[in-house]
C-alpha cells in the first residue's frame, strides 16, 4: 500500500490509504441511509447522527486492525474533532435558513417602509419603519457615549496608564464585558427612575442601557489595535521632536484607524441585537417616535420578540423582522472584515 | 549648523538599577563620534540620554549635565520636545510611517507638529532632504508610494532624509545598519560621511570596521558583568584607538577577544 | 578600569569633503536658535489629551461603581424587609425575598451547568480542529465563522430555539422519557420542549463563540517546541495533543468555561421565549414549568410591576450582578496569571 503522501510525523509499519477515510465516510453514510430507511423515515437529522457514529466506529476498527491501537485513537480523536467542528456549524447554518426561510415572505420595501399604526387583528400590513429608526436612534445614542469613552480609555490604557490604576481598569474593563445585558438594563432603568420618576420613558433609557455593554467592548478592541502599532513608529515620531499627544493622534490612532474603525463596527453589531434591556427601558410603540427625548420607542428586536408573541400573521412579522437585523448585524460584520482587511496600513502588521 | 555636546558624570538609571554610569565625553561638531562595546554595555541608552528619549521608557532617568553649545539638556525648564528637534535620530531598523508617502514622511517632522508650509517649500524641502539622504534620484519618480513600499536600506536613508529634515544640530544613529545587507550599508556609511560637513554625528555600532570607517573619534563601552554599570573605558581619535589603545580591555575588544 | 578617559581636547574638526557639499548646507539658516525655555506647543496639548485618557478611564470605573450603587440603593429597602412587605406582589405570590428568589438562582444556575456541560467539550473539539487539524490558511477563516455565531441577536436565537431546535428534540426527549423515565432527570416529559434542558441546549450555541475563541487562543500559545519535542518522540497527532497542548491549556479551558459559565447566567432572550415559568428546586430537566433565571424573570414582570415589586426584582438583579461580577472576576484572575506564568505573550 504504497501512496505518494507528504512526510507524515513517524513512520508506521502499514498505514490506511489517504483515499481510506472517505471511502469509509461514504460506506458508513450508504449504511447509514439503507438502515433508517429499513426501520423508519431518512431525515436529515438523523442521517447525520448515524453516520456520524457508525463514521467513528467503523475508521477506528478499520485503523486498530491494519494501523494498531496508537494510529485507532489518533483517528477517533480526528472524527471526534471535525464532527465537533461541523456539529457548531448546524446552528449557524440551520438558523441562517430558517430566518431567510421564514422572513423573505414578509419582507418587503413595504415592510421596511411603514410602521404599525392602524394595525390590527389579522391585517397582514404594518412594517417595521418605526422600530428601525427607534434602533438608529438608541444605537446611535450608546455609540455617541462610548466610542469617544471607549477610545479615550483604550488610549489612557496603551499610552499612558501606569501602576495600579491601570491594573485595575484593565480587569475591571474584562469584568464589564461580563455584565449581562438584563443588568445593564436595570441599572439604566433604576436611574432614571430614581432622577425622572417612573413615568420617564424614552430612547435615551435604552441608549445608556446599551452604553453600558457597548463601553467595555470597544475599549478592548481599540486597545488591541493600539497595541498593534510598533513602539519604533511612537518613537520615531518623537525623536522628530513631535509632542506625545500629536504622535498619539496622528501617528498612532492614524496607523490603526482601519483596526478601530473594525472595532468599533463590531462593537455595534454586537449591542444592535440587545433585546431585553430594550424590552424593560424603552418598552414598543406603534408609531414613528422622533423625540428621542419624550416617549416610548420600538426597536427592532422588541419589535420581534413582541410581534412573535403575539402569534398569528404578527409571527410573519416577526420574520421578516428578524430578517431585517440580521441583514443589518452581518452587513456590519462584513463591511468591519472589509475596512480591515483593504485599509490597514501594509507595512504595520 | 552643528554642535558640541559636553557630557560630564552622567549616570542612566532604569528605576533603581543603575544602566550606565559616571560618563564623560565631549562630542565635537562636524564629525563622526562612533560609540562601540559588547551588547548591553549602555552604549545605545547612552544614546538615548543625548535626545532625552530615555524618557519614553518607563523608570529611566539621568543625573549629570549634558550641556549643548552653553545649554544643559537636562535643565528642568527645558522641553524634552525642542531637544529632540534639534537632536535628531535614526534607529536600528528603518520605521518610515506606514500610512504616509515617501514625500510625506519627508515632511513628517513638519505635517505632524501641525505647523503649515507651502507647497513650493514642502517641494523643496523634500528634494533638499532626499538628495541630503542620496536617495533623490532612486525616489523622485514616485514620492506618492508608500514609503514601506522601499528596500530596507532606501527606507533607512528614507528615514535619515525624515530626521534632516527637521534640520537638527546633532544626528544620532543607533546601529543604524545592524537591519540592512552589505550593499545598503556602504550607502548608509558614504552618506554618513557627507553628513558630518553639516552636522555632529553620534553612531553606536556593533561593527568594529564600521566604526573605523566612518568616525574621527571612538568611544569604548564596556560592562564588567551582568548586573554591573556599563561605564565609558576609553576614547580617543579613531585611528589612536584601532591602533594603541591605552587600556587592556579596549585591545582585547578590538582585536577581538572577547564581546 | 576606574579611571574615565575623558576626551576633552580639542581635535581640530576634519575638514569637509568639499566636493560632496550636500544640499544641507542651503538649511542652515533656520533652526540655529538656542532651546526655547517654556511653554512650547506641545505642553499644554499634551496636559489636555492626558488628562482626557485619564478621566476616561476613571470615569469607567465611576460607571461601574455607579451600577452597583443604583442597584443597591434601590434594591436596600426589598434586601431589609419582612416577608409580609411583599405579600401584595401578585409574582411572588406571598413568598418572602429569599424564597422567592432561591428557585430562581437555582433555575439559573441549572440552566447554565446545562449549556457548560454541552458547550465545554464542544468547544474544546472546535477550537482543536481550528488550531491544530485545519489547513493553516482555512483556520482563519473558521474563526470567523464561529464569530459569527456571537454576532446573532439573542432574540432571534429565542425564534430559532422554538421553530427548529424544539421540534428536532422533541422526539429525543420522548424517547428519554420513556425508555429511562425511571431516572428522574429524565421522568414526565410533554411536548412541546418548552423546557430547562432546551433552554440549556440554546443557551450552549449561544456562548459556545466565546468559549471557543477564548480557547483557541490558548491553543495557540501551545510552545511549538514542545509540541515538536512530542511528535519527534514517535507521538500520533492526538498524543500530541494529550502531551503538549492539553496540559497547557488546562487554566485557559477553565476560564474559558468561566466567562461562558458568566455569559448564560446572565443571558435573558432565550430562556425567556424558550422556557415555560416555574418555580421548583428539582432536577426534572424535561418538564415544563419547573424553573425560571433570574433574567428572565426580570424581563417578564418588571414592565407590569409596582413599586415593591420593582424593589424585589432589581433586589435579584443585583444578586444577579454579584455572582456574574464574581464568577467573571475569577476567570479573568486565571487568565490574566496564567498569561504572567506562562510567558507566552
Amino acid at each position: 500500500m504504497s501512496v505518494l503522501a507528504p512526510p507524515l510525523p513517524v513512520r508506521r509499519s502499514r498505514k490506511l490509504a489517504r483515499w481510506a477515510p472517505y471511502a469509509v465516510l461514504a460506506g458508513s453514510a450508504a449504511f447509514s441511509a439503507g438502515l433508517l430507511a429499513l426501520l423508519t423515515t431518512v431525515t436529515i437529522a438523523g442521517l447525520f447522527a448515524l453516520t456520524a457514529v457508525s463514521y467513528a466506529v467503523a475508521i477506528t476498527t478499520l485503523s486498530r486492525v491494519v494501523e494498531g491501537p496508537r494510529w485507532a485513537k489518533d483517528r477517533l480523536a480526528t472524527a471526534l474533532v471535525t464532527l465537533a467542528f461541523l456539529l457548531a456549524l448546524i446552528p449557524l447554518v440551520s438558523l441562517l435558513a430558517i430566518v431567510v426561510g421564514d422572513g423573505l415572505g414578509g419582507f418587503s420595501w413595504d415592510f421596511l417602509s411603514t410602521d404599525m399604526v392602524g394595525v390590527f387583528g389579522s391585517m397582514t400590513s404594518g412594517g417595521a419603519l418605526h422600530a428601525i429608526i427607534g434602533t438608529v436612534y438608541v444605537t446611535g445614542i450608546a455609540s455617541l457615549v462610548s466610542i469617544p469613552l471607549g477610545i479615550f480609555t483604550a488610549i489612557y490604557l496603551v499610552e499612558y496608564g501606569q501602576g495600579r490604576l491601570k491594573r485595575g481598569i484593565t480587569l475591571l474593563v474584562d469584568v464589564m464585558t461580563g455584565i449581562p445585558s438584563i443588568v445593564a438594563g436595570l441599572f439604566a432603568y433604576t436611574v432614571f427612575l430614581v432622577l425622572f420618576g417612573p413615568a420617564y420613558k424614552s430612547a435615551l433609557i435604552g441608549g445608556v442601557a446599551l452604553a453600558v455593554l457597548m463601553t467595555p467592548v470597544v475599549i478592548r478592541s481599540v486597545e488591541e489595535m493600539l497595541r498593534l502599532v510598533p513602539n519604533e513608529l511612537r518613537e520615531a515620531s518623537y525623536a522628530l521632536g513631535v509632542p506625545k499627544w500629536l504622535t498619539v493622534v496622528k501617528v498612532v490612532l492614524r496607523t490603526s484607524v482601519a483596526g478601530i474603525t473594525t472595532g468599533v463596527m463590531i462593537a455595534i453589531a454586537r449591542v444592535i441585537g440587545e433585546t431585553a434591556p430594550l424590552l424593560m427601558t424603552v418598552g414598543i410603540a406603534q408609531n414613528v417616535n422622533w423625540d428621542a427625548f419624550d416617549g416610548r420607542i420600538a426597536t427592532l428586536p422588541v419589535f420581534v420578540y413582541r410581534q412573535y408573541a403575539q402569534g398569528g400573521v404578527a409571527a410573519d412579522r416577526a420574520w421578516a423582522g428578524a430578517l431585517t437585523l440580521i441583514i443589518i448585524v452581518m452587513l456590519l460584520n462584513l463591511i468591519a472584515r472589509l475596512v480591515s482587511r483593504y485599509f490597514a496600513p501594509k507595512g504595520a502588521r | 549648523m552643528s554642535k558640541r555636546i559636553d557630557i560630564s558624570d552622567l549616570n542612566v538609571y532604569y528605576g533603581d538599577f543603575l544602566a550606565v554610569e559616571g560618563v564623560h565625553m565631549s562630542i565635537e561638531p562636524r564629525s563622526v563620534t562612533a560609540l562601540i562595546g559588547p551588547s548591553g554595555c549602555g552604549k545605545s541608552t547612552f544614546l538615548r540620554t543625548l535626545n532625552r528619549m530615555h524618557e519614553v521608557i518607563p523608570g529611566a532617568r539621568v543625573t549629570g549635565k549634558a550641556v549643548m553649545d552653553g545649554q544643559d539638556l537636562y535643565a528642568p525648564d527645558i522641553d524634552p520636545v525642542e531637544v529632540r528637534r534639534q537632536v535628531g535620530m535614526v534607529f536600528q531598523r528603518p520605521n518610515p510611517f506606514p500610512t504616509m508617502s515617501i514625500a510625506d514622511n519627508v515632511l513628517a517632522g513638519v505635517k505632524l507638529n501641525n505647523r503649515r508650509i507651502s507647497k513650493a517649500a514642502a517641494d523643496e524641502l523634500v528634494e533638499r532632504s532626499l538628495t541630503g539622504a542620496n536617495l533623490w534620484n532612486e525616489v523622485k519618480d514616485r514620492l506618492e508610494k508608500p514609503g514601506s513600499s522601499l528596500s530596507g536600506g532606501q527606507q533607512q536613508r528614507l528615514c535619515i532624509a525624515r530626521a534632516i529634515a527637521v534640520q537638527p544640530q546633532v544626528l544620532l544613529m543607533d546601529e543604524p545598519c545592524s537591519a540592512l545587507d552589505p550593499i545598503s550599508t556602504l550607502a548608509i556609511e558614504e552618506l554618513v560621511h557627507e553628513l558630518k560637513n553639516d552636522y555632529t554625528i553620534v553612531i553606536v555600532t556593533h561593527n568594529m570596521q564600521q566604526a573605523a570607517r566612518v568616525s574621527d573619534r571612538t568611544g569604548f563601552f564596556n560592562i564588567e558583568g551582568t548586573g554591573k554599570p556599563g561605564r565609558l573605558i576609553e576614547m580617543d581619535d579613531t585611528t589612536t584607538m584601532f591602533s594603541s589603545p591605552a587600556q587592556q580591555a579596549t585591545e582585547d575588544y578590538i582585536s577581538g577577544r572577547f564581546g | 578600569m576606574e579611571n574615565h578617559v575623558t576626551a576633552t581636547q580639542n581635535a581640530e574638526p576634519k575638514p569637509g569633503r568639499s566636493g560632496a557639499s550636500s544640499a544641507a548646507d542651503t538649511t542652515s539658516t533656520a533652526g540655529a536658535a538656542a532651546l526655547p525655555r517654556t511653554g512650547s506647543s506641545g505642553r499644554l496639548g499634551n496636559r489636555i489629551f492626558a488628562g482626557l485618557s485619564t478621566g476616561s478611564g476613571v470615569l469607567i470605573l465611576v460607571i461601574l461603581a455607579a451600577v452597583a450603587a443604583f442597584l443597591l440603593y434601590r434594591a436596600w429597602p426589598a434586601l431589609t424587609a419582612g416577608a409580609d412587605t411583599f405579600a401584595e406582589v401578585d409574582f411572588m405570590s406571598g413568598r418572602g425575598l429569599w424564597a422567592w428568589v432561591a428557585p430562581l438562582v437555582f433555575g439559573t444556575v441549572l440552566s447554565s451547568v446545562l449549556a457548560l456541560v454541552v458547550a465545554v467539550p464542544l468547544s474544546i473539539g472546535i477550537a482543536l480542529f481550528i488550531s491544530h487539524y485545519a489547513p493553516r490558511r482555512l483556520a482563519q477563516l473558521l474563526g470567523y465563522v464561529i464569530d459569527l455565531l456571537a454576532a446573532i441577536p439573542s432574540v432571534i436565537f429565542g425564534l430559532w430555539g422554538i421553530q427548529w431546535l424544539m421540534p428536532l428534540v422533541s422526539p429525543v426527549f420522548t424517547w428519554l422519557s420513556t425508555r429511562l423515565g425511571f431516572i428522574p432527570l429524565f421522568a414526565g416529559y410533554q411536548a412541546p420542549a418548552r423546557n430547562i434542558m432546551t433552554a440549556g441546549l440554546v443557551l450552549a450555541v449561544m456562548i459556545l463563540p466565546i468559549i471557543t475563541a477564548t480557547i483557541r487562543e490558548v491553543f495557540l500559545q501551545t510552545p511549538r517546541l514542545h509540541e515538536e519535542a512530542s511528535l519527534a518522540l514517535g507521538a500520533t497527532r492526538w498524543e500530541m495533543i494529550r502531551q503538549a497542548v492539553l496540559p497547557f491549556g488546562r487554566s485557559g479551558i477553565i476560564s474559558a468555561a468561566m466567562l461562558g459559565l458568566g455569559r448564560a447566567l446572565g443571558e435573558t432572550m432565550a430562556v425567556l421565549m424558550v422556557l415555560s415559568p416555574g418555580y421548583a428546586i428539582n432536577l426534572f430537566l424535561l418538564q415544563p414549568g419547573q424553573h425560571q433565571s433570574i433574567a428572565a424573570n426580570i424581563a417578564s414582570h418588571l414592565p407590569e410591576a409596582g413599586s415593591t415589586g420593582v424593589d424585589a426584582l432589581i433586589a435579584s438583579g443585583l444578586i444577579l450582578f454579584a455572582v456574574t461580577f464574581g464568577v467573571n472576576l475569577i476567570a479573568r484572575w486565571v487568565i490574566n496569571r496564567r498569561a504572567e506564568f506562562s510567558g507566552a505573550n
